[in-house]
This record gives C-alpha cells, structure tokens and sequence, in this order.
C-alpha cells in the first residue's frame, strides 16, 4: 500500500499541478515533494530490517502474457526510493530564485518524473520495470529540450535516442528471459532469475552484454558516455540535477537488481570487461576533467569518473562493492546535485562558468566557500565526509576482485582531488577581479539547500551506518544469491 | 452479418437523402447509424454465422476487426465533417465512403476467393473516386489516376493467383484449398505461382515494398481526410485479408512464402523508414511512414503463431488511432497554414498546446515509446516473432523504430524548439473532440492492452 502511494502521489500531483496557475506552482510542488519524502520516511520507520522484500503489492495487469502490476521494496530499493524523494524537493527548492517560463509544466514534468524514477526502483516485474525505465525519458528530455541552453535540440535529441537505443537492447533481452520462463511465462522477477540463471553460460554472457548496455549508456560507462557531457551541460541547472543526482542511479541499480542475479554465469565471464572499462572510464574522465575551462562540464565529466568506480564496485560481486556502491549512490547524488547548484549560483550572479575567469569569491563571501568548501571535501571523498566511506568500499571491493585493477581504480581518489581542489582555487581564492567584483548575497532558498546538504554531507560521513543498516541484509542475500549462482 | 446489411442500408440512404433533401441530417445519421452498427456487430460474439452459402463467415476474427475498422471510421467522421461541407455533392461522398466499408467488412470476413475478389473491389472502387474528390486539384487527379492504374494491376496479379489457386485445388473456398493442401497428394506447382501472385496483390494493397510506389504520391495528392481513410481502415481491412489467408488457408505451406514475406518486411521497415526521414512535407512523410508501420504488422503476420491475430488487430488499432490523430492535426495545420511542409509546426506548443500535445503523444505512439499504444504494439509484435525464432527481423525492426524515432521527433522538436510567429488556430467542437478521444484512447490502450490481446 505505501508503495502504491510512492509511486502515485507524485503523479497525482503532477497532474494537478499542470492545472495551477500563478506563483504557488513552486510552493505546491515542494509541498508534494516534501509529503512525499515524509512518505518515504515513515516507509522506512516501518520497515522490518531483514532481507524480504516488504511493502509488496501485485495486481494483475496484463494477465494473458503474464505481467504484473507487482511492486515492493528491500532494503535496496528503500534506500534508492528514499534518495529520490529527499532530492527532488532539493532540486524543486534550488529553482526558488529563478523563473522558468510554463512554471506549471515544468514542475508538472519534475513531478511526473518523480513518479517514474520511484518505479523504477521498486519495480518487482520485468516488463513493469521496462515501462517505468523508458518512462523516465520522457519527462527529461522535454525538461531539457523546452528549458534547455543553447544547441539543446540536437543534443537532447542525442541523449534520447543514445538511451532508446540501449533499452530496446534490454527490452530484446528480458523477451528472451521471458520466453524461458517455466508454464505460461512470466515476468515475474522471481521467475526471470529462475530463467536466466538456467540458461547456459553463453547464453548468459549474450543477456549480460545486452542488458549491460541499456545500464552502461545510462550511467553512462566509457565508451557510451559522448551524450553525457553535452547533455548535462546544456540541461537547466534543475535538469541536470534530475539527470546527475538520481537518473544515472538507474543504470547502478539496475545492475545490482536487474543484472546481476539475472545473469551471474555472464558477470563472471564479461565482469573482467566490464570493469576494465568502467575504470578506464574512470582515468580518461578525471583526465579530461583536470583541462576542462567550464566547471559545469568539469562537474559532469567528475560524474563519469565517479559513477565508473560505482559501477567497477558492483560488478566485482561482493558484499563491500555492492555495498559500496549502494553508499556511494547516495552520496554521489547528494554531492552532485550540491555542486551543480554552486554552478548555478555562479553563473546566476556572473553569467559564466568559465573557471579562469572567476577568482577571489571568499573574500566577498566567507559563508558561501565554506558550504562550497563542505561539499567539494564530500565530492573528493574526505575522511569524515559521506563520500569516504562509499569510497572505501567500493575500492575494497575492486581489491578483492583484482589488486591491479583497484590500483587504477584508486587513481580516482588522486585525480579527483586535483581538478576539484583546482576549480576551488581558481574560483574562490586568489585575488578578485573585475568580473567578480561583488557578489550578492545567498538568498534563503539557497542557504537551506546548501546548509542541508552540508549536514547531510557530514552526517553522512561521520555516520553511516543507518544507511548501510538499510541495505545490508539485502544485499548480502544479493550478492551470496549470485555468488552461489556463479559456483564460487 | 448485420454489420454489413446496416452499412449497405446507411449507403443506400445516404444517396436517397438528394431525392427527398434531408441532406443536413445525414451527417448525424450516419455518426448514429454507426453506433447502431458497431452494437449490432458486437452482439453477434461468439456466435459464429455463415452466410451466403458459407461464403462469408462472422468469426470472432471478422467481428474484432471490422468492430476496429467501425470504431475508426467514427473517428474518421469526427474528422471529416468539413470534408463533406466543403463539397457540392456531398451525398454521394457519403454512400461511396460507406459502401468502402462495406468492402473492409467482407475482407475481414470472407471465406472464399470470390468474396475476397470482391470485398478488394468494393473497398478499391470508392477510394479511386475519393482520391480525386478535389477535383480542381492537379495533384489529386493525378493521384486518383495512379492509384485506378496501380490497383488495377494489383487485382489483374490478385485474380491471376486465384485462378491459378482455383486450378490447383478446384476450389475457391478456403477451408477446400487448405484441405487440398494438406492432404497427401502432390500440390501442383501452379498452386504456388498462385500464391505467390496473390501474395503480390495483396502486397500491393498493403503497400508493401517494393510494391509501394504509388502510396506516397496518392497519399500526398488525395485530400488529407482521404489520405487518412486509405492509411487506416484500407489498411487494416487489408491486412485482416492477407493474414485469413495465409496464416490460416496457407498455413501449412509457409515454408514457401516464408522467405518472400520475410524480405518484404525486412524491405518494408527499412525503405519506409529511411525515406521517411528526407521527407520535408509532412504528410508525404507520414504516408513513408504508413508504409514502414505494414512492415511490422508483416512480422506478425509472418510468425504465424497464436500471438498473430491479436498482435495484428492491437497494432492495427494502435497505428489507426495514432495515424487518424496526426492525419487531422496536419490537415487541420496545413488548412491553417498555407502548406504541410515541416516549417508550418514550428511553435505550434505555443500557439496551440492542445494540438501539439496531442499531436506529441500520437507521434511518440507511432514511434513505440510506453506508455502509449504503439509501444505495447510493437513489444507484443515482437514477442510473436521472437516466438516464431524470426531473431534477425526482431533486430532489423529495432533499428527500423530506431530510425522512426529520427523523424518523428523533428515534428516534435519543430512544434516545442523552433520559434514560429503564428496566430492560434481556432478548433472545431468535432476536431477538439476526436483529439481528446484518440490521446486518451492511445494511453488507455497503451496502459491496459489486456482488454484487446484477449479477444482473439
């Protein structure tokens, strides 16, 4: 039932909202954000820590083909859910101090998207899953194509048939496990791992490329990531915040839910692929991160970076990457949807986001760089910061896999320091310039964001252990699930 | 059976209305006589009738599709009203549009060669007129000129292959012919040079590659109301033909026409799509696309499986309603605009919401992305032909759509990216009416398909 309530009240809202008119479209929005995250707490005041899958409701849907309308979370989903709902009322709050022409529309889209993404990730049925996946396109892509900057049409447009294209690979793939379903196929989760895990091993390795490929152009992994960049330089601040903070969280969900246990004979023959290039991914990203000039590209090619180690982690299969990766997800869409807003903020008051050209912003506001100084330290994944511990994880987890990959995996660490610590430095200290020759003060909508993010940056750091409680049980009966799938 | 007496009666009374001038009520007449023969139609479910000396046969299978084809001929009306303000004689476009339906009843429920022949002729002889119906347009004479030749030819290969049939098996009934096949006797190689002629008529009519030359020239030149009869209820009733007889009468011997179906599709998607996407006047792109959309309902029809019935009527009905949504908003823009060319939707999000969304959600239907109709179409077509071990036409259509999504999208882009400097256009009750039926049909059949996959 709280699901169900998940799913639709965002849509619910979505829709009235597109009838509202004037200046209390954004006070309704962040209201229904806000009752949503409220939702999602009380979903997580309920939940019994175990591995079983709770909240759970199935309804008939497409009975004749044997699809489901079934939904429920574990502690993984819970976790994802509850990343959605406590961002989307950030990202609707970062919008307080601008005014996007249609303001119903867009929050309408912003909501509407809300709805999908919480499908996505409590999705109990293959094809349910499939819809909520592609669903999610569209609110973006009119985000991005209606509120976009400059050349927004063709790189929208890029984004969206780059992600099509590797849905359908997924959709070829989860007719494939439906066909080998036992009795009247299903789409049943249950039944699709009993169907790809009796496959045989080549038969897997074929699933686990063409699924992999829908969730590595998602999040998106070397070599699929040319539409990122572009796209999440021209999206609006809020869309790329959307697109950052929790859309590429699909594409890592999707792994540890819908890959993994789907195929785990073709994790464990393509695994040593697929890691080899999440982390080149992760080198040739924060490479061309360090000579970036606009930060919001800098910030963008950082989430390639990031999102590889997240993405090397789990596909390693074993307890610390995965739970690494569920840790690093969170942080990494409190982080980014963090730095992007400083972006925002910039360019709102100079109008650029060339790095060079700013300088000297801490003398005109101490305030500001110590909140830009907090999420930055959680970005480079600082001791103490939410982003160690994910981290951490995560490359203990590629170690047990393979030392020498984690060494390079590690240079992540390295390498990010330098280009953040670099636009910091460049932005923020040194002398002020005629450009940023005064700076207007943080308004109140942008304080509270900053502040809560820095707490939860902190608090996160400091500890986590609520969150990983969270997930632990389920990813252990996750990863031993697939472990033993794999004969190891 | 009733259906088809309503219909011929509604075209009789429609040419009776110049005699005793009661012209201005046939409009809501025949909306109603419609209504009264969709409910006639669907009373005869599950009950099986022969008639006509088992010449045609109300199967489930007829009455699920002609109940389609009733449905969007309502649609059809809804859209067409000025169409038949516009002209002077009005009363006899009336009769021939029903007697066209009349046709696509019998193609949906014939069970002997001779009623096929017939329901092709039926339903042919209307739409020539129709096509030319503006008849101070150069074009649409010109199309109207094509499309007598090209049909002509069709039938002459139509008729040629049932005579050939009819030698082979001495038989025009097709529970005969399949009995003549299957038994254990040697089929006569003239029975497949029969098939294979009526399998190019019928490639004719569903505008198949490489028998589709004439579509985009007669799509373009007929009025638009016409061009979108012939792309949804010509089609569908069609295509009901093409499937009765091949995967039912000549089922057994698909391994002979397995191949040539298989290439057609293969040729249908790819040429209907890529030619789609250099077009710049919007209805010559929709009539490329219309040719692209019978390639995959050819996959259907080429599985030949349980799923194939039904994966025809849904895809069917799912690009019909798509089809008749986008066909009137390009009739109603370029009647507003001058000309149907890619340019005259630019802005039309900001001069006109309601027509650019609905115009967005039949576009994104066409393409097959969820959750609209088209989507669970092209999924459930594809799960058929995955059934039927078709992998390699299950990947040529995925590029195919892939492709679809190119120019379907450069509609959408021009209506919400490039700035127009256009004044709203004013809507019909009739026209407002069908845009809200057909994008809300899209996401209702888009959101619980079950309703039609279970009927057949």
């Amino acid at each position: 039932m709280i699901t169900l309530l998940l799913i639709f009240f965002p849509l619910i809202a979505a829709l009235l909202l597109l009838f509202t008119k004037g200046e209390q479209v954004k006070q309704i929005a962040l209201g229904a954000t806000i009752i949503e995250f409220a939702i999602a707490i009380f979903a997580v005041t309920q939940y019994q820590h175990g591995n079983t899958t709770q909240f759970e409701a199935s309804y008939p849907w497409i009975s004749s083909l044997g699809i489901n309308f079934h939904v429920g979370m574990d502690g993984i989903s819970l976790l994802m859910v509850l990343l959605t709902t406590f961002l989307v009322p950030i990202i609707i709050l970062t919008s307080f101090n601008k005014d996007y022409r249609n303001p119903s529309r867009f929050y309408s889209l912003v909501l509407a998207m809300q709805f999908a993404l919480v499908g996505v990730f409590v999705s109990l049925d293959g094809f349910l899953f499939y819809i909520f996946w592609e669903l999610a396109l569209i609110p973006i892509y009119f985000i991005c194509l209606l509120w976009g900057g400059e050349g927004r049409a063709k790189i929208t447009f890029k984004f969206f048939v780059y992600t099509l294209t590797g849905s359908l690979f997924m959709l070829g793939a989860l007719i494939y496990l439906y066909l080998h379903t036992e009795g009247t196929h299903s789409f049943d989760i249950a039944a699709i791992y009993k169907a790809g895990q009796g496959l045989n091993a080549i038969h897997q390795g074929y699933v686990f490329l063409a699924i992999f490929i829908a969730f590595a152009i998602k999040m998106p992994i070397f070599p699929f990531h040319t539409w990122q960049p572009d796209t999440y330089t021209v999206a609006p601040a809020q869309g790329t915040m959307l697109l950052a903070g929790i859309m590429l969280k699909m594409g890592t969900y999707g792994v540890i839910r819908w890959l993994l246990p789907v195929a785990p004979l073709g994790v464990a023959h393509w695994s040593n692929v697929a890691i080899t290039l999440s982390v080149i991914g992760i080198v040739y990203a924060s490479c061309i991160a360090i000579v970036q000039k606009d930060f919001k590209r800098l910030i963008a090619y950082s989430s390639i970076a990031h999102v590889g180690l997240i993405s090397a982690g789990i596909l390693a299969c074993n307890v610390q990457g995965v739970q690494g990766g569920m840790l690093q997800m969170i942080s990494h869409g409190v982080n980014v949807v963090g730095l992007f807003f400083i972006v925002d903020i910039l360019q709102k008051r100079y109008g650029t986001r060339d790095i060079d050209s700013l300088g000297g912003i801490r003398n005109l506001n101490p305030q500001f760089a110590v909140l830009f100084l907090f999420v930055l330290l959680g970005s480079v994944a600082l001791p103490l910061t939410n982003g160690f511990v994910g981290e951490f994880l995560l490359l203990n987890g590629v170690f047990q896999f393979n030392p020498w990959i984690a060494a390079f995996a590690g240079l992540s660490v390295i390498l990010g320091a330098v280009y953040m610590l670099r636009s910091y430095q460049s932005i923020m200290l040194g002398e002020t310039n005629a450009l940023t020759g005064s700076f207007a003060p943080l308004s109140q909508s942008e304080k509270t964001v900053l502040v809560i993010l820095c707490i939860a940056i902190i608090g996160f750091g400091v500890y986590p252990k609520p969150l990983l409680d969270i997930a632990e049980p389920s990813v252990v009966k996750l990863v031993d699930g697939v472990r033993l799938a794999m004969g190891k | 059976m009733k259906a088809l007496i309503l219909l011929s009666s509604l075209g009789v009374i429609s040419l009776l209305a110049e005699l005793f001038s009661f012209k201005k009520l046939l409009y809501p007449l025949v909306l109603l006589g419609l209504i009264a023969t969709f409910v006639f139609n669907i009373c005869d479910w599950n009950a099986t009738n022969n008639v006509f000396y088992k010449m045609l046969q109300f199967d489930n299978y007829a009455i699920a599709f002609s109940s389609v084809i009733i449905i969007i001929a309502f649609l059809w009306f809804l859209m067409a009203e000025g169409f038949f303000k516009e002209e002077t004689n009005l009363t006899d476009h009336y009769a021939l549009v029903l007697f066209a339906l009349v046709g696509a009843v019998i193609l949906t429920s014939y069970t002997n060669m001779a009623m096929l022949f017939l329901g092709i002729e039926i339903l042919s002889i209307p739409m020539y007129i129709l096509v030319g119906s503006s008849k101070n347009d150069l074009s649409s004479n010109e199309a109207s000129f094509k499309y007598l030749i090209m049909g002509a030819f069709a039938t002459g290969f139509l008729l040629f292959g049932i005579a050939l049939i009819y030698g082979a098996t001495g038989s025009f009934d097709l529970t005969e012919i399949k009995t003549a096949i299957s038994s254990a006797g040697v089929t006569p190689q003239i029975f497949y040079v029969g098939m294979l002629l009526m399998l190019v008529g019928l490639s004719f009519k569903v505008s198949a590659v490489p028998f589709h030359f004439w579509a985009p020239d007669v799509y373009e030149g007929a009025p638009t109301v016409i061009t979108a009869f012939m792309a949804t209820i010509v089609k569908l009733a069609a295509f009901a033909a093409f499937l009765r007889l091949f995967d039912v009468t000549f089922y057994r011997v698909s391994g002979s026409w397995g191949l040539v179906v298989w290439m057609l599709a293969a040729l249908t998607m790819l040429v209907g799509n890529i030619t789609a996407v250099f077009q710049t006047r919007v209805k010559r792109m929709l009539a490329y696309s219309s040719v692209a959309h019978a390639g995959y309902m050819l996959l259907a029809l080429l599985a030949a499986n349980h799923y194939s019935n039904s994966a025809i009527l849904f895809y069917g009905t799912a690009y019909s309603i798509g089809s008749i949504a986008t066909f009137t908003i390009v009739s109603i823009v370029a009647g507003a605009r001058g000309d149907d060319g890619i340019h005259s939707f630019n802005g039309l999000g900001k001069s006109n919401p309601m027509l650019a969304v609905v115009m967005t959600i039949a576009l994104l239907s066409l393409a097959g992305i969820p959750p609209t109709a088209g989507f669970f179409a092209k999924y459930y077509i594809f799960t058929s032909s995955f059934i039927a071990g078709n992998v390699g036409l299950v990947l040529i259509a995925i590029i195919a759509s892939l492709i679809g999504v190119y120019y379907y999208f450069r509609l959408i882009i021009a209506m919400y990216f490039k700035e127009g400097n256009h004044e709203a256009i004013p809507l019909d009750l009739n026209h407002k009416l069908l845009l809200i039926v057909t994008a809300i049909a899209i996401l209702v059949l888009g959101i619980c398909p079950d309703f039609i996959i279970r009927l057949l």
